[in-house]
Parts: structure tokens; C-alpha cells; sequence
């Protein structure tokens, strides 16, 4: 264990040949594969998103409700009434997702999640902050961004953890789904609990990543190389989350 | 830890093969590259074992479907009861057979091993990339092996829904006792297994990518790599989709979602009823990996028999470029023909049309491998030592089992062949046969370089011909029955009156099986005996050109007593006209090179002098498309 560690970190005396091509180093270049693979992953879900959404071919009813309408407690049967929530049809995200902490009883269609989104990107521009700190071996700064980045992963999986409680509230689950086809429901639950446990992985490196930083270990090796690894990462993951936004909120 | 402190400096790497290994570290959780890769294959030989025992006991009753065997009680309890093996653990056999034959013995069992030891070594590198993720590797490959053989003693049975586990035999825990415990043991085990491999893959094409000694360009590796390489990369890029597809698979099993699951009543299905799934959506996801996972097997022994065939015919390989070609073409023709294995599962008679024709464009690049074989082959100084008669064979059933690949890929005729024995019959000539061979030439050919020692040949040579006969004979006649109708996966044909002609048929099969079986224990005393016993090897027995030979026979912890040596030309230059040897090691320097580390060199020097000479530009482009197509010698 510590002899591989020493073996990974001396790359430049320990391995006698060659050049990196692409000038990038084996560490860097695996988390690029890793990726790679890891997106497959995300594609194949949202395939099966795609296989099972196209088997319904009606159209959504996407303005039924103007936004910042009252919305009524019993809004979820007046749908099912209206037609709008039944199994033979597709449900409108606007008309599911249409709740914000707060703001009880207006009907706001996926202000919510654009907010997470937001939210979920700009931990990417800090990030990005963070990796151009550890370039000019910034200590300080690095540390700085990189705590913002925490708090963002973080605060998204907070309105994860949210959103998931209000549509679980609201009688769907892996098995039932009030808006409509349950397979809506059982795809909105894997799909986006796969990426939110993605995020959650990245936030734990964050902090392995951000201990060290504070700890100077980098600031020893020379270089914040293991930030834009992690960086890496991160920004995957967010550009997962632009597609899962596309699939399940958009289209 | 003294060695840790010695290897902070940087000065010392020299040093590897020197410092202090405990049994634990040397031998179990190591993390050099060559004993993981005798871990990988020693795995992979008792997985084999234990998948050619099953297929002899199915044999047994496919032979003799009236007769009872008391031997099955004896060894199989409940299952074979009075001596009748139980019709739900024949499907069980058939299941884990192919399971463990493809994941384990063929995937994991062969290019875990030959990637694991070659990769290093032929590059010029001193371990993997990550040594550590590379046992990691190693020990999920373990569990999941473990995991595996565990499903067979639980309650109802080991997975029975055949290796594709198609829902919703595997999706319904009730459907048959083989879809209970055993079925999720089985997800569980796959999905140790995608790990194994991704770690496996990472590690594989950083290592070449990144890790190659000064000079090995990569017009300058060894077709092993360049295999190993993109067996890497299939698994890489397919592995995941079938993590997707196992994923929605357990939540349908355990979960209540429906995501292959149609219109099965709630007292079937955990109290749920399920709606609005669809079965072929799983096909879709399973075979998006599991045709690439064909050439994930096949590949790696290609690339081996790429290597074998040029040190034993004594010759250049026969268009190094075009062989590189046609990897990278099956490479990327695998991952848009999945639908080949769907034709009758009602697709759009178009879209079969579409995977029709990458089907059949897979044929050129094969051909290519083919031809290139047998024009390195042609007029070659051959030796015809065990690992040769493998490579040989290999390209035997990749002509056999290949043509009648043409057949099936045709969606026409795959209404009449599918779910045949002709099926059955064709991938395992092709891909069982070919990549077993494959395996089998690596592990005569790189048997010094592992033990220091090499395995007897005469033992090598009678497994050889019992293997081959007895492989043609159990899988040709499978042909025409195939062609007559009969259908795989059946427990017994004598229930029907059509098939009751091919009962000697399926005897002479049986019969023939067990010769191979045979076989193999030939070679399995051949193997452990010449690891204690066998006649110690030199530094480079087969005199081969590659790097891996340069190495000392006795195995240091990073590979290379000194600097790690520099390569100065391409790994086959073999019978070079004026040469005092026939063979000129990759490390040599060529005196007419003006930057021997940079210029390529195909060619042989009286060729290269005389292009220079010509100095027509006709002359020399026909050359570049001579060399390319793989006609400059």
C-alpha cells in the first residue's frame, strides 16, 4: 500500500521511459477513462429513460396551469379528473414538479430544480476556481474555493433530499405513481438517485481532497495535481446532471 | 517500510527486486503485475475446470436421457436424484457453464492474465500504472468467482435463465427455483465482476498509453498490446451498459418497478402488479455489452496468436499495419451490431437490415486477421512446438467457426437458425474453441517467463491433438443438427419423435467430450507438474524479439535488474537477409538508423535502400500503400 503510493507519486524517476503522451499524466488519463466508462453508465439509463418514455405517444399538456397560479390542495386529483395524470400518458414535469420550499400553495413549474441546477453549476465555477488556485500554488485560495465547492454539492443534495421528500409525500414510490405510468416514478427515483449518490461521492472526496489541501500535502508534492483530478470529476458529474435535467424536466 | 523510505528519494528504483516480502504481500494481496497475473490465471483455470465437469455432466444426459446415472446422486444430491439429474438443474448447468466459460475463464481468465503479465513487460514498464488498483482487480475478480460457485449451493438452485439471463425468468424471483437466491447471487457476482474489469481496463490502456519505455512507439508494439489494448477498451465502454441493464434488473427482482415486466398478475410478481415494462428493453442493454464481450474474448487471443505464429514461422508478421486495422475495425463494427442476436425478437425488419450488414462487414477485418496468419505462416521456417499447434488450431476454428457466422448473421436465415444447435455449434468454434486455444498458446508460450520453467512437449503435443479431434467432433455435427431443427437449452430429445434420429449422434458427441475432458487433465498434470519439475528455462527460449525476454528469469519487483532497455525497432524482425541470427531483439540498435529512436522501421534494410534510390514519388507512395496493405516484407 505505502510502497504503491510512493511508486504512483515518484512517476517521473520511478517509471526509467517514455514521454506522456498528451502530456498528461497516468493518474489524470485514468480518471478520463473512468469517465468514459461512467458515462456509459448515465447512457444507459437514461436509454432505458428513452425506451420507456417513447412507448407513450401523446402529447404533453404543458400550459394548463399558468405559473404563480394558486394551486389547490386536492391539485393532484383535479389533474387525475382532468386527464392529465392518468397511467395511458406521459405526466407534464411542469405540473409534478411545481413546488418550492416556502411557497406554499403557488404554483411554480420547476423553479425548484432550475434553482438546484444553478446551484450544481456554480459549485463547477468554483471548482474550476480552485483548480486555477492550485496552478499558482494559491494555498489560501484553493481551500477558499474549495469549500464553496463543498457547500454546493452539499446544498444540491439538500433540495435532492427535499424534492424527494415532497414527491414521496405526494403518494409516488418505486411501485405507485399518482401522476401517471409508475415507471415515471421508478425512473425519476434511479436515475436521479444514481447521479445524487455520484454527487455524494464527489462531495466526500471534496473534503478527502479539501483535509489534505489544509494539511499542505500537496503544497509538499509540488503540485495541486489531485484538485483537477477530483475537478475532473466534479464537472462530470454536473454535466450529468445537465443531461438528466434535459430528460426528466425539459423534454 | 525501509523500502518505502528508500523509494521517496527516487534514486533507487533499481532496487525493486531487493526489499524485504512478507507470504502475505509476495503471494496473496501483491501488487506485482506478474503475480496477479498468475493469480488471474490459476483462477481461471479451476473456474475452467469447474465449467468443462458441468458441461460433461449435461452431456451425460443429453447422450443418455433414459439412463440413470448413480454417480449423479452420489455428486449432486437432491439434483440428481436416483440417478436422474433434475431438468431444473440441467438448466442450472447450462447457465453457470456458460457463465463462468465466458466471464471467468475467457474474459477475466484470459486477458486478466495475458494483459496483466505481457502489458508491463512488452512495453518496457516496471509495474501497472496503479499496482494497487490492480490487485484490487485481482480480488473482486476473486469474490465475484467465490460469489458464483456459492450461488450453485443455495436453496433452488444457481441461476437457470441461461447466461443471458433474459427476463422474466430472472426478473420474477418465483418464475423457476433457479430465479430465487440464486439469480441475485449471480447480479451480485456480475457486478463485482464489472468492477474487476473496469480496474482491470483503466489500469491496461494508461499503462500503454502512458507508460512505454523510450522508443516503443506505438507503431512499435507487439500485437499483443495493441489487442490487450482494445480488449480494454471494449470492456470499458460495454461493461457499464450491462451494470445499467443488472441495475434495473435487481430493482425489478426485489423493488417492484417494471422496467422488463409486462402484464404479469400481482400474486406472480411479489404482490406488485407489473405494467408497462418490455423484456427486449434488457436484450437491448445486455447485448450492447454482450457482443462486444465476443471480441473482449476473442481479441486478447488473437493478439497472442499474432505474436506466436511470427517467432515460430521465423517471420515478419504479414502486414503488421493491416492487422492493427482490423483490430481497431472489429473494435468499433462490435458495438453496432448487437442487434444481431435480436433478429426474431420482432425489431423492425429494417433496423435488422441495418445490423445485418455491420454483421457482415465484421467478416472483412476478420478475413484480414485470417490472411495475415496464414501469409506469415506461408514459407515460414516453421517450429512446430505445443504453443505453434495452438495458434494453428486458432486459426482453424476462426475459419470454420467464422464462415458459418456469415450464416447467421444473415436476418433471413437466423428465422430458421436461431436458438438452434447450429448456434451453439458456431460460437463455440469461434469464440470458445478459438480463444481457449489462444489461451492455451499463451500459457506454453509465456510458461518460462511465468514459472522459469518450460512445460513438457510431447504432453503438450498429445493435448494438442486430443483437443483439436475431439473439439471438431463435439461441435461439427452440432452443425446439422442445427440445420434439422434442434433446438438448444432442451433437457431431453427424445421426447420428440424428429429428433430421435440424432441419439447416436448426441452419444458420438458425449463420447467425444470426454476425450477433451481428458484432455485437459493432461494438461492440467502437464502444468503443475512443470511448475516444480519441469525443464528450467533460459532468458529467451522461443528467441523471440520482444521485451518481455529480456527480462531475467528469476522475477524482480519491477521487472528489469537496471534502466529499463530502449527499443530501437519494431518486435518483428525475424529471418532479416544478412543477419548473423534470425532474430534481432527489439533493445538492438540498427546502425542505418539516423534517430534509431524515432525512425520507423517496417522494413528490412535492402528494401528501405532501394526506395531511397528510386526517389520517384510513384515509387514511393505504391510503397507506403504496399506497406500498409502488408505486402512490403
Amino acid at each position: 500500500m505505502a510502497n504503491s503510493a510512493t511508486l504512483t507519486t515518484d512517476s517521473k524517476q520511478t517509471w526509467g521511459g517514455g514521454k506522456s503522451p498528451f502530456s498528461v499524466s497516468y493518474g489524470k488519463l485514468m480518471m478520463w477513462i473512468f469517465l468514459l466508462s461512467d458515462a456509459f453508465t448515465f447512457s444507459s439509463l437514461l436509454i432505458a429513460y428513452g425506451f420507456v418514455r417513447f412507448t407513450f405517444t401523446g402529447s404533453l399538456p404543458n400550459s394548463v396551469v399558468k405559473p404563480f397560479a394558486h394551486l389547490s390542495h386536492n391539485f393532484v386529483e383535479e389533474m387525475q379528473k382532468a386527464g392529465m395524470f392518468v397511467t395511458e400518458r406521459w405526466p407534464s414535469p411542469e405540473l409534478v414538479f411545481n413546488h418550492f420550499p416556502f411557497l406554499h400553495g403557488i404554483h411554480l413549474p420547476l423553479m425548484f430544480v432550475s434553482l438546484m441546477t444553478f446551484i450544481l453549476i456554480f459549485s463547477s465555477v468554483t471548482m474550476v476556481l480552485a483548480v486555477e488556485a492550485g496552478h499558482r500554488m494559491a494555498k489560501k485560495e484553493v481551500e477558499n474555493y474549495m469549500i464553496l465547492t463543498i457547500i454546493g454539492g452539499a446544498a444540491f443534495l439538500g433540495c435532492q433530499a427535499w424534492e424527494w421528500t415532497n414527491f414521496i409525500g405526494e403518494g409516488a414510490s418505486l411501485s405507485s405513481n399518482p401522476f401517471g405510468p409508475t415507471a415515471f416514478a421508478a425512473l425519476f427515483f434511479i436515475v436521479t438517485g444514481f447521479h445524487g449518490t455520484h454527487v455524494l461521492s464527489g462531495v466526500i472526496l471534496n473534503i478527502v481532497i479539501y483535509l489534505n489541501v489544509v494539511n499542505g500535502t500537496y503544497e509538499k508534492r509540488g503540485h495541486y495535481e489531485m484538485v483537477e483530478k477530483v475537478g475532473l470529476y466534479w464537472h462530470f458529474v454536473d454535466l450529468v446532471w445537465v443531461f438528466v435535467f434535459t430528460f426528466f424536466y425539459l423534454i | 517500510m525501509s523500502a518505502v523510505a528508500m523509494h521517496t528519494d527516487g534514486h533507487h528504483h533499481d532496487d525493486h527486486g531487493h526489499h524485504k516480502e512478507t507470504f502475505i504481500s509476495k503471494y496473496i494481496f501483491s501488487m506485482d503485475h506478474k503475480m496477479i497475473s498468475k493469480q488471474f490465471l490459476i483462477t481461471g483455470i479451476i473456474m475452467g475446470t469447474i465449467g468443462m465437469l458441468m458441461s460433461l455432466v449435461f452431456r451425460l444426459q443429453l447422450a443418455y436421457p433414459e439412463t440413470k446415472f448413480p454417480i449423479f446422486e452420489t455428486i449432486l444430491g437432491e439434483w440428481g436424484k436416483g440417478g436422474k439429474l433434475d431438468p431444473n438443474f440441467y438448466l442450472a448447468l447450462i447457465t453457470i457453464h456458460g457463465t463462468i466459460m465466458v466471464f471467468f475463464v475467457l474474459t477475466a481468465g484470459l486477458s486478466g492474465t495475458f494483459s496483466n503479465l505481457l502489458i508491463p513487460l512488452q512495453v518496457g514498464a516496471r509495474d501497472m500504472a496503479s499496482p494497487f488498483m490492480n490487485m484490487l482487480s485481482y480480488w473482486f475478480f476473486f469474490t465475484s468467482s467465490v460469489i458464483m460457485i456459492w450461488s450453485l449451493f443455495v436453496q433452488g438452485g444457481p441461476a437457470s435463465a441461461g447466461w443471458t439471463i433474459y427476463p422474466p425468468l430472472s426478473a420474477l424471483p418465483k418464475a423457476i427455483p433457479g430465479s430465487g437466491t440464486g439469480m441475485t447471487l449471480w447480479l451480485v457476482s456480475m457486478i463485482m465482476f464489472i468492477v474487476s474489469s473496469l480496474l482491470g481496463g483503466i489500469n491496461y490502456v494508461a499503462t500503454v498509453v502512458n507508460m512505454r519505455t523510450k522508443g516503443m512507439k506505438m507503431t512499435r508494439m507487439p500485437l499483443t498490446i495493441w489487442a490487450f489494448t482494445f480488449t480494454a477498451i471494449l470492456g470499458i465502454l460495454s461493461f457499464p451498459v450491462l451494470f445499467g441493464g443488472s441495475l434495473l434488473l435487481v430493482f425489478d427482482r426485489s423493488f417492484g418497478t417494471s422496467f422488463y415486466l409486462n402484464e404479469i398478475p400481482a400474486d406472480l410478481a411479489g404482490g406488485i402488479e407489473r405494467v408497462g415494462g418490455s423484456p427486449i428493453l434488457f436484450q437491448h442493454l445486455f447485448w450492447f455489452l454482450g457482443h462486444p464481450e465476443v471480441y473482449i474474448i476473442l481479441l486478447p487471443a488473437l493478439g497472442i496468436t499474432s505474436e506466436v505464429i511470427a517467432t515460430n514461422a521465423r517471420k515478419p508478421i504479414f502486414g503488421y499495419r493491416a492487422m492493427i486495422g482490423s483490430i481497431m475495425a472489429i473494435a468499433i463494427l462490435s458495438f453496432i451490431v448487437w442487434g444481431h442476436h435480436m433478429f426474431i425478437t420482432g425489431m423492425n425488419p429494417f433496423l435488422g437490415s441495418v445490423f445485418m450488414l455491420g454483421t457482415l462487414i465484421i467478416a472483412v477485418p476478420s478475413a484480414v486477421k485470417t490472411f495475415n496468419y496464414l501469409g506469415t505462416l506461408w514459407q515460414g521456417n516453421l517450429r512446430l512446438n505445443p504453443q505453434m499447434m495452438f495458434a494453428i488450431g486458432l486459426v482453424s476454428f476462426f475459419i470454420s467457426g467464422g464462415l458459418t457466422g456469415i450464416f447467421l448473421g444473415n436476418a433471413a436465415l437466423d428465422i430458421n437458425l436461431h436458438d438452434s444447435y447450429f448456434v451453439v455449434a458456431h460460437f463455440h468454434l469461434v469464440m470458445g474453441s478459438a480463444a481457449i486455444f489462444g489461451m492455451l498458446c499463451g500459457i506454453y508460450h509465456w510458461y518460462p517467463k511465468m514459472f522459469g520453467r518450460t512445460m513438457n512437449e510431447s504432453l503438450g503435443h498429445i493435448h494438442f491433438w486430443m483437443t483439436i479431434v475431439s473439439a471438431y467432433c463435439v461441435f461439427f455435427p452440432m452443425h446439422f443438427m442445427g440445420l434439422a431443427g434442434v433446438p438448444r437449452r432442451y433437457y431431453a430429445f427424445t421426447a420428440y419423435d424428429q429428433f430421435n434420429v440424432f441419439v447416436d449422434m448426441n452419444k458420438f458427441i458425449t463420447y467425444a467430450a470426454f476425450i477433451g475432458g481428458i484432455a485437459q487433465f493432461i494438461f492440467l498434470f502437464n502444468f503443475f507438474y512443470s511448475m516444480f519439475k519441469g525443464k528450467k528455462a533460459v532468458q529467451n527460449p522461443w528467441e523471440s524479439n520482444t521485451l518481455e525476454w529480456t527480462t531475467p528469469v528469476k522475477h524482480l519487483h519491477g521487472n528489469w535488474p537496471g534502466e529499463i532497455p530502449h527499443v530501437y525497432r519494431w518486435p518483428y524482425d525475424y529471418s532479416v537477409p544478412g543477419h548473423e541470427t534470425d532474430f534481432i531483439p527489439q533493445t538492438t540498435p540498427d546502425e542505418g538508423q539516423l534517430d534509431p529512436l524515432s525512425e520507423p522501421k517496417h522494413i528490412p534494410a535492402p528494401e528501405r535502400k532501394k526506395v531511397t534510390t528510386l526517389e520517384k514519388e510513384e515509387a514511393v507512395l505504391f510503397t507506403v500503400v504496399k506497406r500498409w496493405l502488408g505486402f512490403a516484407q
